[in-house]
């Protein structure tokens, strides 16, 4: 027998027989689970999330749904086939023991695997202050469960929302409260909205897209307090420049935090950032040595990326997930001579005061910007970011048919400025410092960002095995 | 039944829209607004418009997999 085929007859083998185990139910882990079963693999499949729901589409949730138009339950997502799984829904994983192999549940059952994927995501960053978070119309958005809420809310008509940071889905809801025509105060730590993925550059057309909508947007503000009445109402809040609002429902958009906390003992190179993996999503260990059997992917992951210097790169994406997630399911089921490289493009969209903004790239990679095409003023146009004389990212306003032309050119870091498309030129078309926040300054974190070259110095942590309820070994 | 739409690939030619108004929409000039799990009463009218898209952005759950127990 040729190693060739002893090789072979050993992938062929392992495709039956193996168990394996994605740690996350939501988009993520449903389409590894549905690559998985594509790549040929019949063996065991399992798939744990906390959440009892079945795998749902998240963006609707700020828009659609809020908006009253959709029911927060009618986004689930649709199968591209059957996965025959096992699904464990409702029970998180609460535990990783390596040596043996399993994953530990919080109902205290273990489940053993052969190869491990974590697509554990992210959760929202709840109001810092705990007793205040108690508050009744006090909310953050992630869940179907958040959107249900805040839905109910908002269609009571409240007297004033407001909404803390003014990110992607911060802005989104602003939106959404304009149409259902309320009153809403838009509160950003940053000197505009969007600030910290696009630059101050766009944020200021952001901000008036805002204040022609008819949101009072305060900026270079954060909310110092809240206060409830005799009920445990939220009916105030208290702003850092001494000023107080009369607030009936709050939304705290203070940008996501990885779920990695079940990860600790494992000695993964797991940290703020989620948890590092080499461009073939095998998770790093805390020495920065890569794992055989345990892959990453969704918001959780950080990978390094050729287009960005190798920077390990972190995204919040729709379509990373989907593309890593069957990157990963490849090579959970390949030897490595076939496995292959998940090297998306960043690419993302909003839908906000009738504008729709999508971007390709890292803008916040570029320390120059420049309007290519159209018209700022309007609200319609394109503009392209640069660092070191290479176009690294691009951003559109009404002007989405274009993004691709961009896209190219980032793949290949064309010069920058990119050379003008002949027509619909803006009147201003001088590059100009695109103004990303020192990242020391307080701001909502942006949803892609670079976190340094080395798997475990920037944000990984060592995390002891800390005693959990529920946890059998403690 | 289930779609999604994939917003990134969706250019906003709004091809779609008309062909399945109560479960496409546009707001403003380009951003495409759906609903996920429309009634199976608009199914001919859902897969016309995925068949109208330029690009190919709309998803479409063609047959509930045996797997998938939930409506």
């Amino acid at each position: 027998m040729t190693t060739a085929s002893l090789v072979s007859d050993l992938v062929t083998s392992f495709k039956t027989t193996a168990r394996l185990v994605i740690v996350g139910a939501s988009l993520a882990g449903l389409r590894a689970a549905e690559a998985l079963r594509d790549e040929g693999f019949t063996g065991s499949l399992t798939l744990i999330g906390d959440e009892v729901h079945e795998p749902y589409d998240r963006p609707p949730l700020s828009k659609q749904v809020l908006k009253g138009w959709v029911p927060a339950g009618n986004t689930k997502l649709p199968r591209m086939r059957a996965v025959d799984a096992d699904w464990r829904l409702g029970v998180a994983a609460i535990g990783l023991d390596r040596a043996n192999r399993e994953v530990l549940l919080a109902n205290g059952e273990k489940v053993p695997y052969d190869r491990l994927l974590i697509a554990t995501g992210v959760r929202s960053r709840q109001w810092f202050n705990p007793d205040e978070a108690k508050l009744a119309g006090l909310f953050t958005l992630r869940t179907c469960d958040d959107a249900a809420k805040l839905q109910e809310a908002l269609q009571a008509k409240p007297g004033r929302v407001l909404i803390i940071g003014a990110g992607f889905i911060g802005s989104e809801m602003a939106s959404v409260c304009r149409d259902l025509g309320l009153e809403v105060t838009v509160a950003e730590r940053s000197t505009a909205p969007l600030v910290g993925a696009l630059g101050g550059v766009i944020g200021d057309i952001a901000a008036k897209m805002q204040r022609d909508a008819g949101v009072d947007l305060r900026t270079n503000v954060s909310v110092e307090a809240l206060e409830g009445d005799a009920g445990g109402h939220v009916r105030r809040a208290r702003l850092s420049d001494g000023t107080a609002l009369d607030v009936d429902v709050v939304v705290a958009s203070l940008g996501s935090i990885r779920n990695i906390e079940w990860l600790d003992g494992a000695q993964l190179a797991a940290g703020f950032w989620g948890v590092a993996c080499d461009a073939g999503c095998r998770a790093f260990d805390i020495n920065g040595v890569v794992t055989d059997t345990i892959f990453v992917a969704g918001d959780i992951a950080r990978a390094p990326h050729v287009l960005y210097e190798y920077q390990f790169l972190s995204i919040e994406h729709v379509d990373a997930a989907v593309l890593a997630a069957q990157t990963a399911a490849h090579n959970m089921v390949n030897l490595e001579t076939n496995r292959r490289p998940h090297l998306p493009l960043p690419q993302f969209w909003s839908a906000q005061f009738g504008v729709n903004i999508k971007g390709v790239g890292v803008c916040s990679f570029g320390d120059e910007i420049v309007f290519t095409q159209g018209s700022p003023e309007d609200h319609r146009f394109v503009a392209a970011y640069g660092r070191k004389g290479r176009i690294v990212a691009a951003v559109t306003f009404n002007h989405g048919k274009w993004l691709d032309y961009y896209a190219a050119m980032i793949e290949r870091s064309a010069p920058f400025p990119p050379p003008p498309p002949g027509y619909d030129l803006p009147t201003n078309a001088e590059p100009m410092p695109a103004r990303f926040r020192d990242p020391r300054e307080p701001t909502g974190l942006p949803d892609v960002v670079l976190t340094g070259h080395d798997p475990t110095s920037r944000g990984a942590e060592f995390r002891p095995k800390r005693p959990k309820s529920g946890d059998p070994n403690s | 039944m289930r779609i999604v739409v994939d917003l990134n690939r969706c250019l906003g030619y709004a091809q779609c829209v008309p062909l399945a108004p109560d479960v496409l929409r546009l707001q403003g000039e380009e951003a495409l607004a759906y609903d996920p799990n429309p009634d199976d009463s608009e199914r001919q009218r859902v897969l016309r418009a995925a068949a109208s898209c330029p690009v190919q952005a709309i998803i479409v759950e063609l047959d509930p997999p045996a797997d998938r127990t939930t409506k």
